[in-house]
């Protein structure tokens, strides 16, 4: 789960004008999070978000992972992350365990995506997800004058490579939220370097020109 | 009060030996009450003023108190884990303060089948009561109170070590703020059980074993016990680093004999490692430890839903498996971790990819090293160790 949006890495924000600096998608994530808060990130890579929401926010973070390195590289650091997959091992965590599941940019490399979002506000009170929004403008582009799969900066892989199996627009998201009768606390759209577009989320214009949505949900 | 006769050897050995259980017995598992008894150990390092920086390593089926010596004072060998444990180390002696307890009915230094039963005045042999992973760690936590310690720093140690771990974590959860256990499980399979099974009827089936009198007879079941040790030894690696270590290469020669001569440097090597065991390990120590690890299920007393065991565990957990461990494998470990996942406790699951087997725990892994350093220096960071 580490490797799907490697682009974006090269962002950087420069939070509340101190040294501390991550992702920019990951800051927006993390500015969602309540301080002293119990947060399980799936799909957390190397651990950025969770070190960084340890050191700024004191919060209680677990994190599970798909990559042995990346699980290696979490536990070296002091984060408590165990090898798993958000499809398999989301199960055993009780009820309520977390204030937060933050699964980021890997709801699309799920096998079930919906039973996934169904896990998360089961043992979150909250979910906070982001993924790549393949109603953007440039994936419209390329399948309908390209006649391709569409690749990007941050779709990089091609298709029959890629470990994103199962994409959606934002305007898809949002359907299966009403259909799951998940409520939606915050959304928004970011552009292709991690930013906050300033186009609502729910709009025709956001579905066009966000790379990413990004949602809190609550049950 | 006269407590099993110091031997010889007892006398020779460096580090501390405590008389436990004078007034209040040891309460094994098989219902006796036992004591007084010995435990030997060994420490490392300097507890600090507020008792805070303690870190219990438990030893392994046939490892000991001397995790980290210079000289081991029998086989004149480096500590078992000096990879891990001295100063500057990953396990930082100038930092921490380490305690290794030689385990009950364990043969370098704490009570055991070859010392003298008091009743007798005769080396107690089989009549030596059976001992369990718990009563191993009931006699350390007596230890432990005896150093004046509430609650550990950390406790760690690999396979059976870690079988004490899990056993600490779930009968003292307050005692114990960090835990790695290490190459473990919380149950000895079917198949480890079988090899430990071998492993005895070799001992036994040794004339000189004298049905476990043998000290009285003056007589060794060395044959018995080099054959057990041999069996399990091979089970302690992988296929692969045996492939890599020994192929079909010859010893000392170049072509087969046809004869049972060891041309194989494989058998050479086995018949090594079975002849150095048995001049350091006793027979029946090694009958009862074997058991010890065979009756271990931390699931058990909770009708098979091991989360039970750790609910409401405040302890923080890297449990630490390796890729071509066939003792104990990273299935087992995560059947552990999902269980303490289930319990909502903090834990790390990690597998580390090598194929050097169940014995990686011992040697130079580097992604293991920094996988556990990681972990202690992160716990230490919470519980405010300088």
């Amino acid at each position: 789960m580490t490797d799907i949006t490697p682009a974006t890495t090269a962002v950087i924000a420069n939070t509340t004008g101190s040294n501390d600096r991550i992702r920019v998608d990951l800051q927006l994530i993390a500015e969602m999070v309540a301080p002293a808060s119990r947060v399980l990130d799936i799909g957390c890579g190397d651990g950025e978000l969770l070190a960084y929401l340890k050191r700024t926010k004191r919060v209680d973070g677990r994190g599970l992972e798909l990559s042995n390195e990346g699980v290696r590289n979490c536990v070296a650091q002091g984060l408590p992350v165990m090898q798993g997959d958000a499809d398999r091992d989301l199960k055993d965590y009780p009820d309520g365990a977390f204030d937060y599941a933050i699964l980021s940019q890997t709801l699309q490399a799920t096998q079930r995506p919906r039973d996934v979002l169904g896990e998360l506000l089961r043992i979150g009170h909250k979910a906070i997800v982001s993924f790549p929004n393949f109603g953007h403008w440039r994936a419209r582009f390329d399948l309908m004058f390209r006649g391709r799969m569409p690749q990007n900066p941050n779709l990089p892989i091609m298709w029959y490579e890629t470990p994103n199996i199962h994409f959606c627009t934002v305007r898809d998201f949002v359907e299966l939220c009403e259909e799951l009768g998940v409520n939606i606390e915050r959304s928004m759209v970011l552009n292709e370097y991690g930013s906050k577009v300033s186009l609502g989320s729910h709009s025709i214009l956001a579905n066009l020109f966000g790379n990413q949505g990004l949602f809190m949900l609550r049950r | 009060m006269l407590i099993a006769a110091s031997t010889d050897q007892r006398r020779i050995l460096p580090g501390h030996q405590i008389v436990l259980g004078e007034t209040d017995r040891l309460r094994l598992d098989s219902g006796i009450e036992f004591g007084p008894f010995i435990l030997a150990y060994q420490t490392y390092g300097t507890l600090n003023a507020d008792k805070s920086n303690a870190i219990l390593i438990c030893h392994a089926l046939t490892g000991d108190q001397y995790v980290a010596d210079d000289v081991h004072p029998i086989t004149g060998k480096e500590g078992w884990w000096r990879e891990i444990v001295g100063p500057g180390k990953i396990v930082d002696t100038d930092k921490y303060y380490v305690i290794c307890p030689n385990v009950i009915g364990g043969c370098m230094g704490s009570s055991g089948p070859k010392d003298t039963n008091p009743v007798t005045g005769k080396p107690w042999a089989l009549d030596f009561p059976v001992v369990t992973i718990a009563d191993m760690v009931r006699a350390q936590a007596m230890l432990i109170d005896h150093i004046g310690i509430d609650s550990l720093f950390a406790v760690i140690g690999g396979s059976m070590g870690g079988m004490q771990v899990l056993e600490w974590c779930k009968s003292y959860p307050d005692r114990v703020f960090a835990a790695a256990p290490i190459a473990t499980s919380f149950r000895h399979s079917a198949q480890n059980i079988a090899f430990h099974e071998v492993g005895r009827q070799a001992v036994m089936a040794d004339p000189d074993w004298c049905g476990g009198n043998y000290l009285q007879e003056g007589k060794k079941p060395a044959r018995g016990l080099a054959v057990a040790r041999m069996t399990a030894h091979i089970t302690y690696l992988s296929e692969q680093a045996l492939h890599r270590k020994f192929g079909r290469k010859l010893q000392n020669r170049g072509a087969i004999t046809y004869s049972f001569d060891h041309d194989f440097q494989i058998e050479s090597y086995l018949r090594h490692q079975g002849k150095a065991f048995v001049d350091r390990f006793d027979a029946n120590s090694y009958l009862y430890i074997t058991r010890a690890m065979d009756y271990f299920d931390l699931s058990v007393e909770y009708d098979g839903r091991l989360a039970e065991a750790f609910t409401g565990s405040k302890t923080r957990f890297c449990v630490i498996s390796f890729s071509s461990d066939w003792c104990f494998t990273t299935a087992e470990s995560r059947i552990l971790a999902h269980a303490l996942n289930a319990a909502s406790c903090n834990v790390s699951c990690v597998e580390i990819e090598s194929d050097k087997g169940h014995d990686a725990f011992l040697l130079d892994e580097p992604d293991f090293h920094m996988v556990l350093s990681g972990f202690i220096t992160g716990a230490a960071e919470s519980r405010g160790l300088k």
